[in-house]
């Protein structure tokens, strides 16, 4: 039992860590233009297909994949921001997650309509688990593992070093004062949907090469991204780190005592529980 | 084809009553609901499973009304003292939910097969072609009626309150309004119209399964009222009649050459989403705007 218990807490470190990159993103959205983006589900699918297609199709490295996948995806999402979502944002915080929902149906049957329904595997070697201590985890999640935590050092250390990081903090923290403060908002929203993109497109990638895509492979995760920004606050980066890894490890546990097709409502009554004891989320609203 | 206009039609009703439910939680006090799909599931499931143990079709659509208020306050009980974004991300979580319980819980869904053999009332004593004509009668008097009532609603001085939290909940509160209850209330009756719509579908189809619940429809009732009119009760009712249309139209394009049936059924949900923003972009008052009555002169 002892040894289940670890084993699911080590499955949901994993889990947590490949969902923290797109909650990562779905946070650097709200934080900045203040509407949870349901879009990020097609950004998560468009760099999963993007990365399918540069390691398969062309046969290149995962880590060219990985790159292309973020670019593709930031690149998706910037489109869709400037040529609807940003217009719809004046009209109040709904209409934006609104349109939000409709451009996610757009993206998502723009992949539908060039590659299909069916599931696509990465080419990723098979190589067997490692055993330790009675646990076993997988070569593929450790590298997932590794890599998260270079997107999340890296997203980090532009957020806190970087110019443009920072304004985006001020312009999370208070966007009227960052105004006066010289800040172009213009600028800094860009650059947030541009990060928000290529965490999606990343976490994508990871998803796939972890499993199989579809269409509604970003649409899946979905509730499981909003779950780990939820819990962590809103709009707080940190907090969506914070989140992410509760998450996956209440996913995991969940499923020592609840049958596997369950796990999707983990992240519901999730949400329903922190919002009813602690609403602001585990680690307040703060950008960071 | 006259059968298919008939079936055509009472589908227009069953999302007539989706978009008024809709444009009770969005239009009128303004509390997005992305999982509307989920109590229509709710509803239908209800109505097909009482149903299935001897109560009477009547007696399956109050309890599916119930359902769906039972529902609404599933949801809204953490939700609603938030920002409305924290209602919009568990009502699309919920309508998940009611898939994955409807899929797993085979001892009262039937899972993935589905409830087959729901009761169709009166079917036995009209025959096929009576029952859909009746039903069409049906639905669309239940439509006149809860649309008529939604109107009433609108004009009264409790609509003006409900709209009053849609336009500024502070205000609201200050002028005295208990913002809280009116949000409850009327997210617990369009919840019960949904439900309602449920049952109305199911009794029509005879058979629900998981597969009919998708996420799109509510997308399809998000066009439907956005289209019609947000706000505005005939508004709801002509978008969801003219989006029931455009879907079936659209059907026909299924023999363009050169494209897969699976690329045929993208550009339709393409254009279902561009619609969406494109409305919302360019006329998000829709083709019959809300008309904002005049302020009485005090005598």
């Amino acid at each position: 039992m002892l040894s289940a218990i670890l084993q699911a807490l080590l499955n949901g470190l994993m889990t947590g860590a490949l969902i923290a990159i797109p909650a990562i993103g779905f946070s650097a959205i709200f934080a900045v233009l203040r509407y949870p983006s349901f879009a990020i589900a097609g950004y998560i699918t468009i760099g999963a297909f993007a990365g399918w297609t540069l390691n398969v199709s062309f046969g290149l490295s995962m880590e060219v994949a990985l790159v292309g996948a973020a670019l593709v995806a930031a690149l998706a999402a910037v489109a869709t921001e400037q040529t609807i979502i940003s217009r719809l944002r004046p009209s109040g915080a709904l209409t934006a997650a609104i349109g939000s929902i409709a451009m996610n149906l757009v993206l998502e049957n723009i992949v539908r309509f060039f590659y299909g329904n069916d599931l696509r595997g990465y080419d990723v070697p098979l190589v067997p688990d490692v055993r330790f201590w009675g646990l076993r985890v997988g070569m593929q999640q450790i590298e997932t593992l590794i890599i998260s935590i270079i997107v999340m050092a890296g997203v980090f250390l532009f957020l806190t070093r970087t110019r443009f990081g920072r304004a985006m903090r001020a312009v999370a923290d208070n966007a009227d004062l960052a105004r006066l403060k010289g800040i172009d908002p213009r600028k800094v929203s860009f650059v947030a949907v541009a990060l928000g993109g290529a965490l999606a497109g990343l976490g994508g990638v990871l998803l796939g090469a972890d499993t199989s895509i579809d269409p509604l492979t970003g649409f899946r995760i979905l509730l499981t991204v909003f779950a780990a920004a939820v819990l962590g606050g809103l709009g707080s980066i940190p907090g969506a780190v914070v989140g992410a890894l509760s998450i996956g490890i209440a996913e995991e546990l969940s499923l020592l005592v609840l049958p596997a097709t369950y796990r999707g409502a983990v992240g519901f009554v999730a949400i329903l529980v922190i919002l009813t004891f602690r609403p602001r989320g585990l680690l307040g609203e703060r950008a960071l | 084809m006259a059968n298919y206009l008939t079936f055509i039609a009472t589908i227009g009703g069953i999302y007539a009553l989706l978009a008024l439910s809709l444009n009770l939680a969005w239009g009128t006090v303004g509390l997005v609901n992305l999982g509307l799909v989920g109590f229509f599931a709710v509803g239908a499931y209800a109505s097909a499973i009482v149903t299935a143990i001897g109560v009477p079709v009547v007696g399956g659509i109050v309890v599916a009304m119930l359902a769906g208020v039972v529902a609404g306050v599933i949801v809204t009980f953490a939700t609603l003292r938030l920002r409305d974004d924290y209602l919009a991300i568990v009502t699309l979580g919920f309508a998940e939910v009611v898939r994955i319980v409807a899929l797993n819980e085979r001892w009262l869904t039937n899972g993935a097969d589905g409830i087959s053999g729901i009761v169709t009332p009166l079917r036995q004593t009209l025959g096929g072609r009576g029952f859909d004509l009746f039903y069409l009668g049906l639905v669309t008097l239940i439509v006149v009626i809860v649309w008529f009532a939604l109107r009433r609603l609108d004009l009264s001085p409790y609509g003006r309150a409900l709209k009053s939290v849609r336009e500024d909940q502070e205000l609201a509160a200050f002028a005295g309004k208990d913002v809280m209850r009116l949000k409850f209330e009327a997210f617990a009756l369009s919840a019960a119209i949904a439900g309602l719509a449920g049952a109305l579908y199911a009794h029509f189809q005879s058979y629900v399964s998981p597969d009919h619940f998708q996420p799109l429809i509510t997308i399809y009732v998000f066009l439907a009222v956005t289209a019609g009119g947000v706000g505005r009760p005939i508004g709801a009712v002509f978008g969801a009649y003219a989006v029931v249309a455009f879907m079936e139209a659209t059907r026909f394009l299924a023999d363009l050459p050169f494209l897969e049936p699976v690329q045929v059924a993208a550009m339709r949900e393409i254009l279902i989403g561009l619609s969406l923003a494109l409305i919302l972009l360019l006329k998000p008052t829709g083709l019959l705007p809300e008309k904002t009555p005049k302020a009485t002169v005090q005598p």
